[in-house]
């Protein structure tokens, strides 16, 4: 049996695409984690491909041990998330991967046109460390067992990250979640 | 053999962590133990569920709980592992006689001579609570590891604090 979802999405959560959608796909993500870039340009596409039928929401998994720059960069994109930007800091780091130093994370969200005095009011705010930890534990919960671990309509997805046997798993849950009862 | 079951007795052991140190179980009584049986260092899958639950020490140590690691490898073998991969667990080497202590538990594999991929989480009072073994190729993850030890804790206010 597949483990499933323990904490439902939220408003909580950072997602995209319609809460009505009829799938919900979960990432538990870490920003240095190689494979997890390696899947972000994947989910791109399955999210271009299926339009407002998929909502999309990440959460954080950072390995700090495995990854020395994993939790702050966790901490910058909720950080930017405080100040309206998350999902613009989420591509930036994840489409830089190699430069993702303390410097560095400041340097992207300087970019994305946050102000020097909001950032410094918003990093490091224990909500944003409280966050990352719930976000932890809930996919402890749930039976993530490496990053990245999807979850589609609340079950643990198993199969390779590419965007053969994701669209296919997405397209069986759609199937099932259309089906008449 | 079957793995011991919720409500069993965990058998005590007395096996070397280091070169010159040993760990039994009973001196960790008092609060929850999880065992995690497994094939061998270095191998890839054992590696990354080491990983996991090292990474997840901060959790753990938030529900008040000792990780111990036992595989049938050698004391200088786990040092050498557990340096190259950082890990912070102590491991514990259930080398001679080979396998004994993953035996009495049913986590001893005659086949490979290997201990098998199975966790055991062991209450205050050296009772097991809950037990799982796993294909030897799958990363378990913890959230059966989780479920259990939050049951604990419910079930036993006062001596999970």
């Amino acid at each position: 049996m597949n483990p499933a979802l323990t904490l439902p999405v939220s408003a909580r959560d950072h997602a995209q695409g319609p809460e009505s959608a009829p799938l919900t796909m979960v990432e538990y993500g870490d920003y240095q984690c190689p494979y997890c870039g390696a899947a972000f340009p994947v989910v791109k596409r399955i999210q271009k491909r299926l339009g407002d039928d998929l909502r999309f929401v990440f959460r954080n998994f950072p390995l700090t041990r495995a990854h020395p720059y994993a939790e702050a960069a966790a901490e910058a994109a909720e950080a930017a998330g405080l100040l309206g930007k998350f999902w613009p800091m989420h591509d930036v780091i994840f489409k830089n991967q190699a430069a993702l130093t303390p410097e560095s994370l400041l340097m992207w969200a300087r970019r994305l046109g946050l102000e020097d005095k909001d950032l410094a009011a918003t990093f490091g705010r224990p909500e944003i460390l409280r966050k990352i930890k719930e976000d932890r534990m809930s996919g402890l919960r749930s039976g993530v067992n490496g990053t990245p671990t999807f979850y589609i309509n609340g079950a643990r997805y198993e199969g390779p990250y590419n965007d053969e046997y994701l669209l296919d798993a997405l397209g069986a849950a759609l199937r099932e979640a259309r089906a008449p009862r | 053999m079957q793995p011991l079951k919720e409500g069993e007795r965990a058998p005590d052991f007395f096996l070397p962590s280091t070169p010159d140190q040993r760990v039994s179980l009973h001196e960790l009584r008092g609060r929850p133990v999880v065992l995690i049986f497994y094939p061998a260092d270095w191998s890839p899958v054992c590696s990354d569920e080491l990983a996991l639950y090292d990474e997840l020490l901060p959790e753990f140590k938030d529900l008040g709980v000792q990780l111990i690691g036992i595989s049938c490898d050698g004391v200088w073998c786990h040092l050498a592992f557990a340096k190259d991969r950082k890990l912070r667990i102590p491991l514990l080497s259930d080398f001679e006689p080979k396998g004994a202590v993953s035996r009495v538990y049913g986590a001893y594999d005659e086949k490979t001579g290997e201990s098998k991929r199975a966790l055991f989480v062991i209450d205050a009072e050296g009772v097991v609570s809950w037990s799982d073994v796993l294909p030897v190729g799958l990363n378990p993850g913890a959230d059966g590891v989780i479920a259990a030890l939050e049951r604990l804790a419910k079930r036993e206010p006062e001596a999970a604090r």
